[in-house]
């Protein structure tokens, strides 16, 4: 799987919990959850996301990891590559 | 048509789930029906057969409206009662034939150079300031030329209104819930901080064994919490009604979610105090997904016995809410926040969240909201028995 991969499908998975947000407008740098009002349910439904279609396990202390669009990329690559 | 709430004056039936002869049960799902909060799955309240369909889909009809006819097993149908007809214009509405409006004047722009105290006349007037001529410094709109305005025509009767958008539908519903409330409870404010050390590292350990698919959340810590309160204090869970307090039928607590488009809803999770801490938390991932995705159902949206409203990390730390009537305490509680705490008089850093209490005056007093407050405070201390 490429990045272009992971990271379409880390949005996808943002999608299915905020379908308002306009990705084109999300800075991949900042805090998902101010940029997209997300609250703690919204933030786990979206790490369960990227669990399900990415097949990465997210340990609750990694959620730091997933603040952020680029961090959660990186993330997922790193877990990946190790595998 | 069921009333879902005191808010309630009509509802749109979208569509029949069941068809005529098919058997149903208590708790089956029937219909479909568009209200203010969107749109609910309808339960039947028997067992039966469906004898008969009185209302067709896309009509609007008045709560306590017959929707259907079901005979019990061994009933002969009796006479139905004559189809509804629709006080209320089916849905949807063609647009009214109205008179031709005046082209506006100044261009419906972004901005609008209008004056703060006629922007506040035309408002309380019914004017439509963006067909004004200006005589103001730059063309702006003044006190007097929203005053020499002709008088809007009088609101269309309901029969004729344009259909409102779903988010003004939903404001206009919890505008007239919260009314009534300020005007009819005469609530009082309670408010205690809890450490929530032993709920947080408690919450800690348990996640750290679990697959992110079954992980839990503090928000359901502090819904058990509030359960276990109301089962030791019952006063706090039911309604207020007919001068009387009358007791929940079982502990339902409406859980307050707010929807990203706007506005809110607190769908009830039913008999919490009975449930699991998994279970719960199963029930109140579900309740949201459907919550945001309009596929609550009707007895979520009436059984709620009290209700809980939790700002998580995004929020403020304290919430004095308004208590959703006729219901008679609604429990809050603000973000968890590190905050200096003495203990064995020492100061030491917790985690913190304040818990505030609205309470119905005429169902208790001070004293009991403030015991009911410990309760809650109490189960916090011991995360495991949650």
């Amino acid at each position: 799987m490429n990045q272009d991969q992971i990271k379409a499908a880390i949005v996808e998975s943002l999608l299915s919990v905020a379908p308002e947000v306009d990705p084109e407008k999300i800075d991949p740098g900042k805090d998902l959850r101010e940029q997209c009002d997300l609250d703690s349910m919204d933030f786990l439904n979206f790490v369960i996301g990227i669990h399900h279609s990415l097949g990465v396990d997210i340990p609750e202390v990694d959620y730091p990891s997933f603040i952020s669009l680029e961090k959660a990329a990186a993330y997922v690559e790193r877990t990946l590559a190790v595998r | 048509m069921p009333s879902l709430g005191a808010d309630m004056e009509a509802g749109t039936l979208v569509e029949w789930l069941k068809r005529p002869g098919d058997a149903v049960r208590r708790g089956d799902i029937v219909a479909v029906v568009e209200t203010q909060k969107g749109a609910i799955e309808i339960e039947v309240f028997e067992d039966g057969v469906l004898d008969r369909l009185l209302v067709e889909p896309g009509m609007k009809v008045p709560v306590g409206t017959p929707l259907a006819l079901i005979v019990k097993p061994g009933e002969v149908p009796a006479a139905a009662p004559a189809a509804p007809q629709p006080t209320l214009s089916p849905a949807p509405v063609a647009p009214s034939p109205a008179a031709p409006e005046p082209e506006p004047i100044q261009a419906a722009g972004p901005r609008l150079k209008i004056s703060p105290a006629a922007a506040a006349r035309a408002a309380s007037l019914g004017v439509d300031p963006r067909r004004l001529r200006g005589t103001g410094a730059g063309g702006a709109i003044t006190l007097r030329d929203v005053d020499a305005a002709p008088a809007p025509a009088p609101a269309a009767p309901p029969t004729v209104a344009a259909p409102v958008s779903a988010a003004q539908a939903m404001r206009s519903a919890i505008a007239a819930a919260m009314v009534k409330s300020k005007r009819e409870i005469p609530h009082y404010y309670l408010a205690t901080t809890i450490d929530m050390a032993k709920a947080a590292a408690w919450l800690d350990e348990a996640n750290r064994a679990r697959p992110v698919t079954e992980r839990l959340l503090m928000g359901v810590l502090l819904l058990k919490a509030v359960a276990g309160a109301l089962k030791e204090m019952p006063e706090f869970n039911g309604y207020w009604m007919d001068g009387a307090f009358t007791p929940g039928p079982g502990i339902h607590v409406g859980w307050a979610i707010s929807l990203r488009t706007g506005g809110l809803v607190t769908p009830a999770i039913h008999d919490v105090e009975t449930k699991s801490i998994d279970d719960t938390m199963a029930a109140l991932r579900d309740l949201v997904k459907r919550a945001r995705s309009g596929g609550l159902r009707s007895s979520e949206l009436t059984d709620g016995t009290m209700t809980v409203t939790s700002l998580g990390d995004q929020g403020a730390e304290a919430v004095h809410g308004i208590i959703y009537p006729p219901q008679v305490a609604l429990v809050g509680f603000g973000k968890l926040v590190q905050r200096p705490w003495a203990v064995d008089g020492k100061v030491v850093v917790r985690p913190v969240i304040q818990a505030t209490l609205a309470a119905d005056h005429r169902a208790s007093d001070g004293h009991r909201g403030g015991l009911f407050l410990t309760a809650i405070e109490r189960r916090l201390q011991e995360p495991q028995s949650l």
